[in-house]
């Protein structure tokens, strides 16, 4: 008898997919050697499965500031902002995502997880009702749980839903939370959040918005999908990352309400936990910096998000509702994601296996992410090898090239 | 008449992880949720959500905290259907 007997029901399923003949959970990359190229088991691969979407992360300017920062400041703060004290880069950062929103106050955290975990626990507690979009990242169920909130679901990105669930909940829907996100991160698929905040209105609720993967993709300052669905007024809390479009690590809060800095003393996965390294503090300023000034990235990486999807999709292969630099393949079966997965891989495509439970409707996924950084000529080979592999393994009817 | 209710509620947690799994199901109030049906997490909660809808009520997840058995989770709607 072990405590980790009661893990025993996913020793199968993760035997199976090892037998396979690899595991997603152990991909080691030999080397990164651009946004968009890692070497693996001594073979190039084109990344497409990094949610690098502005391509930053080899950006010069942020390598830079990053390097002169651990060389100032050192490699780490080796504490918490409450213990150890804040460094003028955190509260640099704090003013600079304020400003970029538009929002009196703001305040960074460790990592993206931690900023669900602690913005959300901070701002509902016992007694408070949280409503939930179904397919809610993990963080989010995360800070419901530690918020000891009342929980309540909805139907993903339904807002007929969502209305018919606040006014089950009568009273107790005025003063609530709703969560929503901006870009679901596995299909990559869109809150209607103009109809989302016409319901949370007629409620009086709140309305907090994830936008961890729609953060300089969506919007024409690409401020997420408040800013592109003209919303912003009525977003009350705005979430989002440094990993993702930022190309580093740690994640954020923005409002405007009042007391904000309670939330500092409140919120535990802040307090209590050490605060970012300054050279992780000064990449994301400049990437941020990178966002704001140059708009031919997005406009790079809604061009590739387009050439990917509309070339898979015209292909024959199921994708999600629209494009977007998430794109989703639906397999049919597990097994056949693992199959593909492999062949991808094996073929010098790298992106991500997305398997139930943590799917929407438990379907099995070949998951892309693209980035401002990748070629075109990338795009058409990653397109080659679906199509290629497609037709191998059946998954595909006939050739596109032979249907145009 | 307590246990009549009892009896329709557990009939209809039935039909919910049935809507929610797509195949039918066995249950009695002794019935594991998560061991014998081999609910997780996820379609536990999905399930909840069906029957809020033919219940036409709030059920809280943090309430899930308690429910192991088909029973503890029909007993936790009629209370609510109490309240409500």
């Amino acid at each position: 008898m072990s405590l980790l007997d009661k893990h025993l029901g996913y020793r199968a399923p993760l035997d199976g997919i090892r037998a396979a003949g690899a595991d997603p959970s152990s991909v080691r990359f030999d080397a990164v050697l651009s946004p968009t190229e890692g070497v693996l088991g001594g073979k190039n691969v084109i990344l497409l499965g990094t949610n690098n979407y502005l391509g930053l992360t080899f950006d010069e300017a942020c390598i830079e500031a990053s390097a002169k920062a651990v060389r100032e400041w050192g490699t780490g703060t080796t504490g918490s902002r409450f213990a150890n004290g804040t460094f003028s880069g955190h509260t640099a950062l704090e003013t600079a995502l304020a400003k970029f929103y538009g929002r009196k106050h703001a305040m960074v955290f460790t990592t993206g997880y931690q900023a669900n975990l602690g913005g959300i626990s901070g701002l509902v507690g016992r007694g408070d009702h949280l409503i939930l979009d179904a397919d809610s990242h993990a963080s989010i169920y995360d800070a419901a749980k530690l918020s000891g909130a009342e929980v309540i679901r909805f139907r993903h990105n339904d807002p007929e839903d969502l209305a018919k669930r606040l006014r089950r909940m009568g009273d107790a829907a005025k003063g609530s939370l709703i969560v929503v996100e901006g870009i679901y991160s596995m299909i990559g698929d869109v809150a209607p959040l103009k109809e989302m905040v016409a319901i949370k209105k007629e409620a009086g609720a709140y309305l907090l918005v994830d936008e961890a993967h729609s953060m300089g993709v969506l919007g024409e300052k690409g401020r997420g999908l408040a800013e592109a669905a003209g919303v912003e007024d009525d977003v009350d809390f705005i979430v989002g990352t440094f990993s993702k479009s930022l190309g580093a690590v740690g994640g954020f809060l923005v409002s405007n309400e009042e007391n904000f800095d309670l939330l500092r003393i409140v919120s535990r996965p802040y307090m209590f936990t050490a605060s970012l390294p300054p050279a992780v503090i000064a990449s994301t300023l400049t990437a941020l910096d990178r966002l704001e000034t140059d708009k031919g990235l997005r406009v790079r990486l809604a061009a590739n998000a387009d050439r990917l999807y509309d070339g898979l999709r015209d292909m024959g292969y199921a994708v999600g509702p629209h494009a977007s630099p998430i794109t989703a393949v639906v397999m049919p079966d597990q097994a056949t994601a693992v199959m593909m997965w492999n062949a991808l891989l094996a073929n010098g495509v790298y992106l991500n296996l997305a398997i139930p439970p943590a799917t929407p409707e438990n379907k099995s996924l070949l998951r892309s992410s693209v980035s401002a950084a990748h070629t075109p000529e990338q795009i058409d080979t990653v397109l080659d090898i679906f199509e290629r592999l497609g037709l191998e393994y059946g998954l595909l009817q006939r050739s596109r090239r032979a249907s145009a | 008449m307590v246990e009549l209710a009892t009896d329709l509620t557990v009939r209809e947690v039935a039909r919910a992880a049935e809507t929610v799994l797509g195949r039918s199901v066995q249950v009695t109030p002794e019935t594991d949720i998560a061991r014998d049906l081999a609910v997780d997490s996820l379609a536990l909660m999905n399930i909840v959500m069906e029957l809020e809808d033919r219940f036409d009520l709030s059920i809280p997840l943090d309430r899930l905290a308690t429910v192991q058995t088909v029973g503890d989770l029909s007993d936790l709607i009629n209370k609510l259907r109490v309240k409500a």
